[in-house]
């Protein structure tokens, strides 16, 4: 889908990332904002930053329309993640990642920005985005720590993976067409350090988000009654997602171990042949031939081994997470019905109790304290219609809302498959690329060899019968 | 099948089956026996039905210990393992696999060939019965090698002790324990990767039977899906062809590490021979040297006779005279007997080396061969792995 965006966006833009686009930035005036490191970034005031709060739908539709076709080139915003660096202080060691933005949107007063965040900021920015836009899917981040294989969280490989896993995520985020219009979004691409931590302490407090967590639980055990048969087509169809693919991310693991182990033995086979070598004459070549041919398939399988581990586990890793999101979003919405669906009941009762004709404890009171019996009830009537206006009204505004979480979360869910395939046919065609190129060039190896023994006629001597 | 031009007779080991029946100790035994069947070179065409015998695996070690006692200067070829012992884990070490026992007939026949084929042991009168005779075993019995074969201390014995074994012996001892060790490892390497690569192959079937599922619940990815997760299995499946070719390649590395064993046996008899010779030839020169102690009346060496005849008194001139008769012919016997070994040796390391020789060239062509068409199978096993990938690409494609 591509979007239009109220602000300017270049005509000239092209589908490569351009290396600075600086160039394209045609109509703004303030060139002298457009350096490369943006460090300098002043802010007007704090009140720039609006403390995040579920918008109405019909806001968010007034910034971002919604179209079929999603044309790359539309694509105003760059991000890349990189150059993590170790970070010691008397309390912890983390590490930080430089977050570099190019953009050409106007909610953005620069068209870059360098800043520097660690793994606790990105995982602030997916709360608050799953917090404002609980039905929507929202890309998993990377796991906080790996508890199987015991791998260390200052090792290389595995701030390699996070990084990538770190630059994904927030690209799937500039690609959404709700998501990446996200106040909480542009802060953390743009504000300093210390700007940051201010930003986060703003808006709800503790209390508020323990009443929300409670009411949730409270929801979810209570379960709702007519979830709509597509969220519950949807809902079966995740169970499934869920189990293959996490098969599939075991079953490619098993075969990176199963490679490396082979790799292993392959080394010392080599070898073995040109030990041999060294006790023949007339063989000596042809061995040592057979020696090369075997040690340089090694350096083929290492190649293979490496690129399933680059390519294909990270993905199929992604996607078993995306599975546990999705059965979260799915649990978010059938709680907002829930709640939906608990208010309705609660006006129901409130009705009922406010049409009945006499109400036994209420009047036998009434009359105690020495009131009207007709004065007591009309002030009971009177009592109940209050409430029941009021249920009324929180029930418009939830209908309002399970409605739109609805509407959000179907439209996401297409956007959602389509994402999926494509991530996941591109990384079984590469496999599959890689896996052909690796046998080809064992074949040329092996072929090499071969042409070199056939051109040796010297060796072809007249044999008689021979066994 | 083979022909040659020195044999007269084609050879195949055709079949094998189980037999049961009691064996030395009257106890019930389960039994291999092999189908020889012959035919004469010339009837190829005429489509005359072979005479065929079966053997048990223990007639042919029979048949190969007489040849080696009989005919000490040749390579004997060797038999197929009696026990499967160097194995990857799919193939069982079960004698009684029928794998295992397909595998033994073709080395038996192969056995059976490298003798015929062979222009010594080719014309042996007991290796022609055992194809064609049934009752062979009293023939071969009457033969009497059994007691002609050197005894194993006596070779030890003489390894240790001989003085001047021919250089090219004990070279040829050295690379036989050479060749010995490393085909030994790389047999077992080998069985290793093989069982890696066995490993890789099947995990890929995972792959065939996920994809066929998850296929089940998409919409637009399930025809893709289906079709790759097919050529996951078929990739699978594919390793059990790959790994029994090579099986074969293995078995021909195999036959040249047990080669090393007739290799070694040949320099031990040599080096028998040899220590024979010098043990005469010491006998020899020993006695030579007691004649001229005995003429000159001079005592070079300690002798018991010394001592006494100094202290009693010395022999008289006729005690000498006898036994300078008895000196002088021993003297002869020993010239003659020194020339009877120098002839044997030497007579042994030319036939020895000559038949060395003609291993040598058999060796190289037959390794040589054997690297050949480990490669044609490497090539082959990456042809097979481009074409599944390919077509697997291609449903991923469609995906």
């Amino acid at each position: 889908m591509s979007r239009t965006i109220d602000a300017v966006v270049s005509p000239t833009q092209t589908n490569t990332i351009p290396a600075d686009i600086s160039g394209q930035m045609l109509d703004l005036d303030e060139d002298d904002d457009l350096e490369v490191f943006s460090k300098d970034l002043t802010l007007a005031d704090g009140n720039m930053f609006n403390a995040s709060m579920p918008t109405s739908p019909g806001s968010m539709v007034n910034q971002c329309k919604f179209e079929e076709d999603e044309e790359s080139d539309s694509k105003d915003i760059f991000i890349t993640v990189d150059n993590p660096e170790s970070h010691v202080t008397a309390i912890e060691t983390f590490i930080t990642y430089r977050v570099l933005t190019k953009t050409t949107r106007s909610e953005f007063d620069n068209s870059e920005y360098e800043v520097r965040r660690r793994y606790q900021d990105f995982l602030w920015l997916k709360g608050k985005l799953e917090d404002a836009h609980s039905t929507l899917i929202v890309h998993p981040l990377p796991e906080k720590f790996v508890v199987k294989g015991m791998v260390e969280r200052f090792n290389g490989d595995f701030i390699e993976t996070r990084r990538k896993a770190l630059h994904k995520f927030l690209n799937r985020i500039a690609d959404h067409p709700i998501l990446s219009c996200s106040e909480d979004f542009k802060v953390f691409l743009s504000a300093q350090a210390w700007e940051l931590t201010t930003y986060k302490k703003q808006g709800p407090g503790f209390l508020s988000r323990m009443g929300e967590t409670v009411r949730a639980v409270a929801n979810s055990v209570r379960g709702v009654k007519n979830r709509p048969e597509e969220f519950t087509a949807i809902q079966e169809y995740v169970e499934d997602f869920s189990n293959k693919i996490g098969s599939l991310d075991k079953v490619t693991q098993r075969i990176v171990k199963e490679q490396k182990e082979y790799l292993e033995e392959l080394k010392e086979y080599g070898p073995t042949y040109t030990l041999w070598s060294g006790s023949e004459e007339e063989l000596a070549e042809q061995l040592k031939g057979v020696a090369g041919c075997i040690e340089r398939c090694c350096k083929e399988t290492e190649e293979q081994v490496g690129h399933l581990s680059d390519t294909l586990v990270p993905v199929l890793h992604e996607y078993v997470l995306c599975a546990e999101t999705l059965k979260a979003v799915l649990r978010r919405r059938d709680n907002i019905q829930a709640e939906f669906e608990a208010k309705n009941e609660a006006l129901a009762t409130k009705k009922v109790d406010r049409d009945a004709e006499s109400s036994d404890l209420g009047f036998v009171w009434g009359s105690l304290l020495g009131k009207n019996p007709e004065e007591a009830r009309h002030q009971r009537q009177e009592r109940l219609d209050g409430e029941i206006e009021e249920l009324k009204e929180e029930i418009d505004k939830l209908e309002d809302r399970v409605e739109w979480a609805n509407n959000a979360l179907k439209g996401d869910w297409g956007r959602w498959q389509r994402s999926m395939r494509g991530d996941l046919k591109s990384a079984f065609l590469s496999t599959a690329e890689k896996n052909v190129d690796y046998y080809e060039k064992c074949l040329a190896v092996w072929e090499t060899f071969l042409l070199s023994q056939r051109t040796e006629p010297s060796e072809e001597t007249d044999r008689d019968n021979t066994p | 099948m083979l022909t040659n031009n020195f044999f007269s007779l084609e050879i195949s080991v055709a079949e094998a089956e189980k037999r049961t029946g009691k064996n030395t100790v009257n106890m019930q035994e389960i039994y291999t026996v092999y189908l020889i069947e012959t035919r004469p070179v010339d009837a190829l065409t005429e489509g005359i039905t072979p005479d065929s015998l079966w053997r048990r695996y223990s007639e042919f070690e029979l048949l190969r210990n007489y040849l080696l006692v009989t005919y000490p200067f040749v390579v004997v070829a060797p038999l197929p393992e009696k026990r499967a012992e160097i194995v990857w884990h799919k193939l069982s070490a079960d004698n009684m696999d029928p794998d295992f026992v397909e595998r033994r007939r073709v080395g038996l026949e192969n056995f059976l060939h490298r003798v015929a084929s062979h222009p010594v042991l080719c014309n042996d009168n007991i290796f022609n019965i055992f194809l064609t005779e049934v009752n062979w075993k009293e023939m071969v019995y009457e033969t009497g090698f059994q007691a002609k074969a050197d005894s194993r201390l006596k070779a030890v014995n003489a390894a240790f002790r001989v003085k001047n074994p021919d250089g090219r012996f004990t070279e040829l001892k050295h690379y036989s324990d050479e060749l010995q060790t490393v085909l030994s490892q790389l047999l077992r390497v080998r069985a290793r990767v093989a069982d890696r690569l066995y490993g890789v192959y099947k995990v890929h079937g995972n792959y065939g039977r996920v994809f066929s599922e998850w296929s089940a619940i998409e919409k637009e990815m399930g025809d893709g899906l289906q079709s790759a997760g097919h050529h996951m299995d078929a990739y699978a499946a594919s390793v059990d062809d790959i790994l029994e070719e090579e099986e074969h390649y293995a078995d021909q590395l195999k036959e040249y590490l047990f080669y090393t064993d007739a290799l070694r046996a040949v320099c031990r008899k040599h080096e028998l021979t040899q220590f024979e010779l010098e043990m005469v030839a010491l006998d020899l020169a020993c006695k030579k040297q007691q004649k001229e102690e005995l003429v000159t009346g001079t005592v070079r060496t300690f002798s018991l006779k010394g001592m006494t005849s100094k202290l009693f008194g010395q022999e008289t001139a006729e005690q000498r005279e006898a036994k300078l008769q008895v000196l002088e012919q021993q003297l002869k016997e020993g010239e003659e007997a020194v020339k009877e070994k120098n002839t044997e040796s030497d007579e042994f390391v030319k036939t020895a080396w000559v038949d060395i020789e003609r291993f040598k060239d058999q060796k190289d062509r037959d390794l040589k061969e054997a690297l050949i068409s480990y490669a044609v199978m490497q090539i082959s096993m990456c042809k097979k792995g481009i074409q599944v990938w390919t077509n697997a690409k291609e449903c991923f494609n469609k995906m």
